[in-house]
């Protein structure tokens, strides 16, 4: 590793940190206004222009609150739980790529914290983490509905997991890689076959996972809505059954902290699904016209047109990810929880089942040279 | 009661009827009227019959009441204490008028069973405070609404 790595490394981490402590107060804004507008309602718009400041003074609050641990508690675990989850949370971040790559002086900086060679699967491993903190706190909890909430959140979690993964296989036979970093470069290829259909080149589809894996994408989709325990799949808290779920027992920093750890996981699926299916960072349709358009206007030198690039690929993806982020406010406020049987149901008599058939009917299409 | 309703095979797909519910959403997100009222600024109007806090109604600087007894002795969670003196006419005048709040239930009982129009009942429904509050005669004596 020489020097310029290092710096890299450091100051990509940072960025990341700083861009994902900054999308969790943001995100929760957007939650409760979204969610009071759906509601006829108008939700917290006191706190500086348009309330956008309200979770800055829950952090506050937050911070100030007692942080007492109840006497029936397992201290240690009680404690730990709420690192233990969000910190995986943090961690998945760091193999998405947020944009291309750049030349510098002849070093070749990737905008991706980590370039790992097991990209997706390092993803998957790490966010199967967080569900010990589920778990953890529950159990240690010694409440019989946090007891409840992490048990139903286990369940869930190794129901769906299943499908998600296998979901996956097709992008990754597709791309024929699991690095993320590659599988979003050759989304930028144009789309030639769909299916046995052949595409004109005039058409300029881009190949991106969407409409090579439509079906992959579904069940992706659905499953990452039962990873990160949000509705309609939000048994392991369930209000009206479960009082909180697996955070009744927490309090102040601790509960936040759980708090945080399910909206990194939203973004972190987000980002995920924007990554394999909408082409991560290539940049939306008509906006390498505007991106042209502005290096050439301004007379741009090379490398200050590479960086207005990385920015708009950076503008591409964040667009991507919040239309997601949003979409999962979306559906919260339009589907109605399931009930536990069902949820077994879909996961294991539906989205199982036909995540396999997808592998064989993606094998299929490769071995013929449709895809 | 059980209702079989006859499902096509889109609803039963189920994700048509997703989108279709997304959409709804989002209209009452964009469009519809939106119902909260915004306290401080805005108010919800309430009737004029509406039980609030209590005052004594008084006729030139002059409270009416007359001591007679007959709110503390109508008076379901037994909030009113009334100790009655004499005035220089010889006529009877409470010389302490309290009302618990705490106690109060707001049943109008009080302003039913006067005889002397004294005791009231106004509109106002803004009674948050941060001590135990016992209503005293100068407080109550402040005229709050025309009943």
């Amino acid at each position: 590793m020489e020097t310029f790595d290092w710096i890299a490394i450091g100051a990509k981490s940072a960025f990341l940190v700083v861009v994902l402590l900054q999308v969790v107060p943001i995100m929760v804004w957007i939650e409760r206004r979204g969610s009071a507008l759906m509601q006829n309602r108008l939700g917290p718009n006191r706190v500086g222009p348009l309330g956008i400041l309200q979770s800055l003074a829950d952090v506050v609050k937050f911070f100030w609150k007692e942080d007492p641990i109840p006497g029936h508690v397992v201290p240690f675990y009680y404690v730990l739980a709420p690192i233990v989850s969000v910190v995986p949370a943090f961690m998945t971040f760091a193999v998405i790529p947020f944009a291309s790559s750049i030349n510098i002086d002849g070093h070749i900086l990737n905008f991706q914290v980590a370039e790992l060679n097991v990209g997706l699967l390092y993803v998957f491993s790490v966010a199967s983490l967080g569900v010990y903190g589920v778990i953890m706190g529950g159990w240690a909890s010694n409440n019989k509905y946090a007891m409840m909430g992490s048990l139903r959140s286990s369940s869930q979690m190794i129901s769906y997991e299943l499908s998600m993964g296998l979901s996956v296989i097709g992008i990754i036979m597709t791309f024929s890689s699991v690095k993320l970093g590659d599988i979003a470069r050759q989304q930028g290829e144009v789309l030639t076959h769909f299916g046995p259909i052949l595409v004109s080149e005039a058409l300029q589809i881009p190949k991106w996972g969407i409409f090579t894996q439509p079906i992959g994408f579904l069940i992706f989709l659905v499953a990452t809505f039962a990873e990160t325990n949000r509705l309609p799949f939000d048994l392991p808290e369930g209000e009206s059954e479960l009082v909180a779920g697996y955070h009744l027992e927490y309090g102040a920093m601790k509960f936040a902290l759980f708090m945080m750890a399910e909206y990194l996981n939203m973004l972190t699926a987000s980002g995920l699904i924007a990554t394999l299916f909408f082409g991560g960072w290539q940049l939306l349709p008509g906006m390498g016209l505007a991106l042209h358009g502005v290096q050439n206007f301004f007379q741009m030198s090379d490398i200050l047109g590479e960086w207005l690039r990385i920015l708009f690929e950076m503008m591409s993806f964040s667009i991507k990810v919040g239309f997601f982020m949003w979409f999962y406010v979306w559906v919260r406020w339009t589907l109605p929880r399931f009930r536990y049987d069902q949820l077994m149901d879909l996961g294991w008599k539906v989205m199982l089942p036909l995540s396999l058939a997808n592998i064989l009917v993606t094998g299929v299409f490769i071995y013929y040279g449709w895809i | 009661m059980l209702v079989n309703k006859k499902k096509g095979i889109l609803q039963e797909f189920y994700l048509v009827e997703i989108a279709k519910g997304l959409l709804i959403t989002i209209k009452n997100m964009f469009f519809a009227r939106k119902v909260t009222i915004q306290y401080p600024e805005e108010r919800r109007d309430y009737s004029d019959r509406f039980r609030g806090v209590h005052y004594i109604k008084a006729t030139n600087g002059v409270e009416n009441c007359t001591a007679c007894m007959l709110c503390p002795t109508v008076c379901p969670a037994e909030c009113i204490h009334i100790e009655a003196g004499e005035r220089p006419d010889k006529e009877k005048y409470p010389v302490k008028f309290e009302i618990d709040l705490l106690r109060c239930c707001f049943c109008g009982m009080c302003e039913e069973a006067c005889p002397k129009d004294a005791i009231k009942l106004s509109t106002i429904y803004e009674m948050s405070t941060t001590h135990r509050e016992v209503f005293d005669k100068s407080f109550l004596l402040e005229q709050r609404g025309g009943k």
